[in-house]
């Protein structure tokens, strides 16, 4: 009884905290997309609209560019007359040093992007520092990693929030960063045998979840009358054997590119415990 | 007693040579040529996918379970050779016979914890190969390295097991000692090892910022930024962990014990239980506040998700987990005092600490952004409240947790005090000085809380290192004191076992709260890295690269601390089992 009741205890206790965990906000946190940007229709403007989504989604600005004091609130701030001040700080040495006007104001917000610890405005370096180094990460690198395009929409979007025209050059199709194959997530995968069927149309020509297509054999019990081996060949080679009275060339050939190991393991799995 | 620090010596040196033996192998590690590769870019064909089961939740599952199991087998170790020591300067026996005791149950766990490691490294290389292959290219022979230590913790575990009775009295009980520090230097060398992989994850060095490519020695990879704030953070966690689950045996015992003899020594091994989890859980905020600050440092980006981005509900959760702790380990204190003819004196006193833990324990829930309706957001005129949305920020969990451990100290305090009457003649004046410690303490607590509230938020977090300093000084200072007040006291019958069953249950929800709570720390620091295996290294490009819901992974540390638990109740059958004897008398059917 004692061994019970503390069990009993012991589960009501993580169901509490279980309980409490549940009833939180619930959200998932879901890896940056990478977007291919439509440069055929972007106009300034959409560079501005682009800059603002940016500074407050991928680009993760208003993680410390808000007003709890760890940036500068860009947002609030009079961005009129701050970027002008900075260029005449005797402390500012970097690449926009000297100069004036919308096209310095561009060369500052780039270089204190791609290099942050260039200048650093008082008061906000690394502690122990001396204001001589930024905690703030190279947006162009990981794990912000915005391209250049996007460097130049959060410029676009800050020259406009300070009231200058843009400077910044409208991308051409050329300047697109098409995302690098070996780095994206590559094409969804089937992560059940049901998706990867449904993927890939098998049930449009077999007999599978009811569609009653004939243009395929039936496939009930398949497990009985094909090994693995032989059901995975009659899928990725379906010309090296027809069944009996039906024709060769109908059945995807190219199978062995477009799917992927995992997927052809859920379908022959799927297939081979098929009943009759 | 030359012997004996020859005994001693030797002993350090042997620890010594341990300590040093991966740092040869680092400066080995130097002359190998740099591996100019880059960190690997898997596309998501490169996840294999095994019978559609969830990769990710299988390596989480086994990583945790490890933890838990590693966590446990490293600090009963720890614990025992601290009560030996104690059992070595008291000579109270009982001492001696706990360590024993609890060394018995870590040997039927240490076979499980290599039994699920091996199960941890099997699912990730089936389910990661690519970052294995990474990670074993940045830290090269270190694994190796790891293998041995293994192999000298076993040996030497078994040595300091077997050996125990023959070595238990007189000058070989100093020796048999210098066997437990070597073997838990080797277990911490061990968990320190581990701890390099896991931060190299989070804030990787000595490679090369834009590909990955290894440039640095070993012992640059593993001196990772994070790597010295999780070592200790961790190895106060294990002592209070450690404490925390003998405190449950204790319990359990103490329920199941008819013999009021056993009864009693059941009620003991409980209470030094609980008092060394506390002991270790009492400056584990600090390393904590330590840990935060150094990814603050290393990441302002990986600080903010933790603390003010998706994860920050999260902590609402650890306070709700470090508040239960907190008042369970209060509550088994208070029902100490009736051990004790002079508990009554000082039960008087429980119901004001009780209003400050309680009180502390809302603070630190309430959270600065509330969940409401959209109705209820127009009638409140925003999501925070006018009244208790400044108890949601940092200034104010720091003066809550601070004044909890205050007063957590004080309830320890108050049973110490009520088995000794003092006898020295400044008694008086040293109690009145111990009472203006706590006062003037808890004032600056306070004062520098709410001096938080008009700095900017850079410097919140620095103005909780004076209400730290607060508080250790008023441990630290009254300890002293008290030790002093209480020389030559007249020590006043403790009656052990003297105790109700409800307050065994207190016991049961210290292991089970922290067994929680470390699954959920476990979650939040994995989470940190986001969609990365090595923060800004190498991205995970698998179909689970998300952070789950708190909802999912509160279901899913539930579920491994169930497997957890049930582990424990066979470990602790097995042993039981151990020590059971058929009768001689009984025939042979």
């Amino acid at each position: 009884m004692t061994f019970l009741r503390v069990v009993l205890f012991s589960v009501a206790v993580l169901l509490v905290f279980t309980g409490f965990a549940n009833v939180l906000p619930q959200i998932q946190s879901d890896p940056p997309k990478e977007e291919i940007i439509d440069t055929g229709s972007l106009d300034m403007a959409g560079m501005i609209s682009l800059g603002e989504s940016l500074f407050k989604g991928k680009g993760t600005c208003t993680l410390c560019h808000n007003g709890m004091g760890r940036a500068p609130d860009l947002l609030e701030m009079n961005l009129a007359e701050t970027f002008p001040e900075r260029l005449k700080d005797p402390r500012y040495k970097g690449v926009a040093a000297g100069k004036e006007g919308p096209k310095a104001i561009e060369e500052y917000i780039h270089e204190s992007m791609v290099d942050p610890s260039a200048y650093v405005v008082a008061g906000f370096g690394k502690k122990g520092t001396n204001d001589t180094e930024s905690p703030m990460p190279t947006i162009n690198k990981p794990p912000v990693e915005l391209n250049e395009i996007e460097i130049n929409a959060v410029i676009a979007f800050l020259q406009d929030r300070a009231g200058i025209e843009p400077t910044v050059p409208l991308p051409s199709a050329e300047d697109v960063v098409v995302p690098d194959e070996s780095s994206s997530e590559g094409p969804d995968v089937a992560t059940t045998a049901e998706d990867a069927i449904d993927k890939f149309g098998c049930a449009a020509c077999h007999d599978l979840f009811g569609s009653e297509a004939d243009t395929g054999p039936p496939l009930a019990g398949i497990g009985k009358r094909m090994s693995r081996g032989d059901l995975m060949d009659a899928i990725l080679y379906p010309n090296d054997t027809i069944a009996e009275g039906y024709e060769a060339d109908i059945m995807p050939q190219d199978f062995a590119e477009q799917m992927s190991a995992s997927e052809l393991t859920l379908i022959v799995d799927y297939l081979l415990n098929l009943p009759e | 007693m030359k012997k004996q620090t020859l005994h001693v010596s030797l002993g350090l040196l042997a620890v010594l040579l341990l300590v040093l033996i991966p740092q040869y192998g680092f400066a080995a590690g130097d002359e190998v040529a740099a591996v100019l590769e880059g960190a690997p870019k898997p596309s998501r064909l490169d996840y294999p996918m095994i019978w559609g089961i969830s990769g990710r939740t299988v390596v989480w599952s086994m990583a945790q379970m490890h933890l838990f199991l590693a966590a446990f087998v490293l600090s009963v170790p720890l614990f025992s050779l601290a009560t030996e020591f104690m059992g070595t300067v008291t000579g109270d026996d009982r001492f001696d016979n706990m360590a024993h005791e609890f060394m018995k149950i870590s040997m039927a766990a240490y076979s499980l914890t290599a039994l699920v490691g091996g199960g941890l490294t099997l699912s990730l290389f089936l389910f990661y190969p690519q970052m294995m292959g990474y990670m074993l290219k940045v830290f090269r022979g270190q694994v190796l390295v790891y293998a041995a230590l293994f192999g000298f913790e076993s040996i030497t575990l078994y040595i300091y097991y077997y050996s125990w009775d023959a070595l238990r009295r007189g000058n070989r009980k100093w020796f048999h000692m210098s066997i437990g520090l070597t073997l838990n230097t080797i277990g911490l060398t061990l968990m320190f090892i581990a701890n390099a992989w896991a931060t190299f994850m989070m804030s990787p060095a000595g490679v090369d910022p834009a590909t990955g490519a290894v440039t640095g020695t070993i012992w640059e990879v593993t001196r990772n930024p994070l790597w010295n704030p999780l070592n200790l953070h961790r190895f106060l966690a294990n002592i209070a962990y450690g404490g925390a689950i003998v405190g449950g045996y204790a319990a359990y015992m103490f329920l199941a014990e008819k013999d009021p003899v056993k009864k009693a020594h059941y009620d003991w091994m409980g209470y030094t239980s609980n008092f060394i989890a506390i002991l270790g859980f009492l400056p584990l905020p600090f390393a904590g506040y330590w840990l935060m600050a150094e990814i603050y440092a290393y990441s302002q980006q990986m600080g903010i998700t933790a603390m003010g981005g998706i994860l920050a509900w999260l902590f609402i959760i650890q306070a709700v987990l470090i508040g239960t702790i907190m008042m369970a380990a209060n509550y088994y204190l208070w029902s100490g005092l009736m051990r004790t003819d002079r508990g009554a004196h000082y039960a008087r006193y429980v119901k004001y600490i009780a209003v400050v833990i309680v009180g502390g324990f809302l603070v630190w829930v309430t959270p600065h952004t509330l969940l409401l309706t959209s109705q209820e957001i127009q009638q409140l005129g925003g999501t925070h409240h006018k009244l208790l949305g400044p108890l949601g920020i940092m200034p104010a969990k720091n003066t809550a947790v601070n004044l909890m451990l205050v007063f957590t100290f004080m309830s320890f305090q108050m049973f110490y005090r009520s088995s000794r009457i003092p006898t020295v003649s400044w008694a008086k004046a040293g109690n009145m000085f111990i009472v203006a410690l706590y006062v003037i303490g808890c004032i600056n607590i306070v004062g520098a809380g709410l001096y938080g509230y008009i700095t900017p938020t850079v410097y919140k977090v620095g103005a909780s290192v004076p209400q730290v300093v607060t508080t250790l000084t008023i441990i630290i200072g009254s300890v002293i004191i008290d030790v002093f007040r209480l020389r030559g006291s007249k020590p006043e019958t403790v009656h052990w076992g003297r105790m109700s069953e409800r307050s065994q249950y207190a016991l049961f929800v210290l292991p089970v709260a922290f067994t929680w709570l470390m699954g959920l720390m476990g979650y939040i620091r994995s989470s940190l890295r986001t969609h990365w295996h090595v923060y800004t290294i190498m991205k995970d490009n698998s179909a689970e690269a998300y952070i789950p819901t708190i909802g999912q992974a509160g279901n899913t540390i539930t579920a491994i601390t169930l497997g957890f638990m049930a582990i424990m109740v066979f470990v602790f059958w097995l042993s039981r089992l151990g020590a059971t004897r058929q009768d001689e008398t009984e025939a042979p059917s």
